[in-house]
């Protein structure tokens, strides 16, 4: 079935409300996105008819409910090419990697002498965890640096990723940038020397098609409410969980538990403390199946369409300058713009006035703008639902922010 | 275009800031950022007698909270600190009344253009960033000034 943005739109209510008088422009997708009806009727329903706790009772809707849940893993699991075992639920990448930095710290592999990688391009959440967790352990913490183009400067990842790297952590795409990475090579580097791998792909997975397995990292986190699922579900998929010792402790994560101690249930419930995230749980897998309707290669077809019309939009206009890849090989749809003599804060208020809704800040990714001496840029992001007039509005509305600006 | 947030005088003072730039002599410098958009601002008050005899500062951010900083200098710089204060409370009541404050102009003068701000509460720590720096500023300063009383 080809892909039709306008079909695709029918789905998403908000898209036929106003915002200050003016049609929702809605470019705001990589911070979070919309729910498609679906989703929502999917998530209704199972709350509506089978809802309970999971993996506790034997009543009837104990056991639809955690049918419904283990089903769920199962989806997002094939979704990203993983096993169902392999695949525990958080409540958001943040906490993915929390859950990592805890357990190779509780397992002991890090000390004095050893080294965590990371990029510069990080967003806080996978960069603030491995600070702490060098902070706990004396490991120290090194980074790649970055490119005048937005790109990983890889002129020294050999010496930057070396034998005493326990952990190479870094995004697929760019949520700044919209850098894609080449995962591929760093994945290599990390083997070479016998490092971990860790890829925040919240930026990739609503986006493109994702492998795990051939991606051949050892983890992988992303979240549901950048994928037209709910907030308050996340993933993170694992290549050896059983490995791990727990990070949080509590109900369900164990397998006896008397008052001197505990043994721990395997993977993935040894890291699901307490009742987990269920309905939403649940909604994350009809995401998963609209997607996969949709096509992610559709998606990308579409995405790199509406990105190219920005960039090319952009480049002419005068004032207006783009942090990041200047082309769609290898991005994301993530696009930050800088306007001359504007804050950014400024232009997503005036933007906002004309009912365009763009992200501004240093999208909890400081180092980035601190990188290209910005304070802050502001972000337009394009996801399935956006078409061709969305781009055009930003362009025009870019054009009257600098003409309020500049009287 | 966003008339009622960005009034002619917020403008002016984004455009031609009063008092900015760094001054010596000063008795506190405190530097001050809002994290979720990363403005920044360095500010040094002088205080002598009682008096804020000066208030200087430098930094980036938006128009709402250069503005407002600017504003700031015109209002507290040459008064007593007790007024100062007053003046700040006034300001900090403004902002927090989500539009449904009628503000003092005799108190805050070019101060009332941010009301309309009050109605944004996003942009709420843009417009107190400055205010909030000088109050910081002017603590220390009294409480240092008080220990040296004592001393």
């Amino acid at each position: 079935m080809p892909f039709d943005v306008e079909v695709v739109r029918k789905d998403f209510p908000v898209l036929s409300r106003e915002v200050n008088g003016a049609p929702l422009v809605y470019l705001d997708s990589a911070s979070s996105s919309h729910k498609p009806t679906p989703v929502l009727d999917a998530e209704r329903q199972f709350v509506e008819q089978h809802y309970s706790n999971v993996h506790r009772g034997v009543h009837t809707l104990s056991q639809e409910a955690t049918d419904a849940y283990e089903s769920a893993r199962s989806t997002v699991a094939s979704f990203i090419g993983g096993a169902h075992d392999e695949v525990v639920f958080t409540k958001n990448v943040t906490e993915s990697v929390n859950l990592v930095a805890y357990a190779l710290g509780n397992r002991g592999d890090l000390g004095p002498g050893d080294e965590i990688c990371v990029t510069e391009m990080e967003h806080h959440s996978n960069l603030v965890p491995w600070q702490m967790l060098a902070q706990r352990t004396g490991a120290t913490l090194r980074w790649l640096g970055l490119t005048d183009e937005g790109r990983l400067d890889l002129s020294d990842l050999d010496a930057v990723v070396n034998e005493r790297t326990k952990l190479f952590a870094f995004t697929q795409v760019s949520n700044l940038l919209g850098t894609e990475n080449d995962v591929a090579t760093l994945v290599a580097r990390a083997k070479e020397v016998g490092a971990l791998t860790l890829v925040d792909g919240a930026q990739a997975v609503p986006h493109q098609p994702v492998d795990v397995r051939s991606l051949d990292v050892d983890f992988y986190a992303f979240t549901g409410h950048k994928m037209l699922a709910p907030s308050g579900v996340g993933v993170l998929w694992g290549r050896d969980l059983d490995a791990l010792p727990p990070f949080m402790g509590g109900g369900s994560m164990i397998e006896t538990v008397q008052m001197t101690g505990s043994t721990y249930a395997p993977a993935p419930e040894r890291f699901e403390a307490g009742t987990p995230v269920i309905s939403q749980a649940v909604a994350l897998a009809a995401a998963c199946d609209y997607l996969d309707a949709l096509g992610l290669d559709n998606i990308k077809a579409h995405e790199n369409a509406l990105t190219a019309r920005l960039l090319d939009g952009i480049r002419d206009l005068r004032g207006v300058s783009v942090l990041g890849p200047d082309t769609t090989e290898m991005r994301g749809s993530a696009v930050s713009f800088v306007v001359e003599g504007v804050h950014p804060h400024d232009v997503g208020q005036s933007l906002d006035e004309l009912g365009i809704a763009v992200r501004v800040g240093h999208h909890c990714a400081a180092p980035v703008c601190r990188r290209f001496g910005v304070p802050a840029t502001a972000r337009a992001s394009s996801y399935v639902y956006n078409n061709e007039a969305d781009i055009d509005a930003l362009l025009e509305g870019i054009q009257r922010v600098q003409e309020f600006w500049s009287a | 275009m966003t008339e009622s947030l960005y009034q002619e005088i917020i403008l002016e003072h984004y455009k031609h800031p009063h008092h900015k730039g760094l001054r010596d002599p000063f008795d506190v410098e405190v530097h001050h950022v809002n994290p979720t958009c990363g403005d920044e601002v360095t500010l040094r008050v002088k205080v002598n007698g009682g008096v804020v005899e000066d208030v200087s500062y430098d930094g980036h951010g938006c128009s709402i909270s250069q503005a407002s900083t600017s504003v700031m200098t015109d209002l507290v710089i040459g008064k007593p600190v007790d007024d100062a204060l007053t003046t700040h409370e006034a300001f900090l009541e403004l902002m927090h009344s989500r539009g449904q404050l009628e503000p003092d102009e005799d108190l805050l003068e070019d101060g009332i253009a941010f009301a309309g701000v009050s109605k944004y509460p996003a942009r709420v720590k843009c417009a107190l960033l400055g205010w909030m720096a000088w109050k910081d500023a002017t603590s220390q300063a009294l409480s240092s000034d008080q220990k040296k009383d004592t001393a």
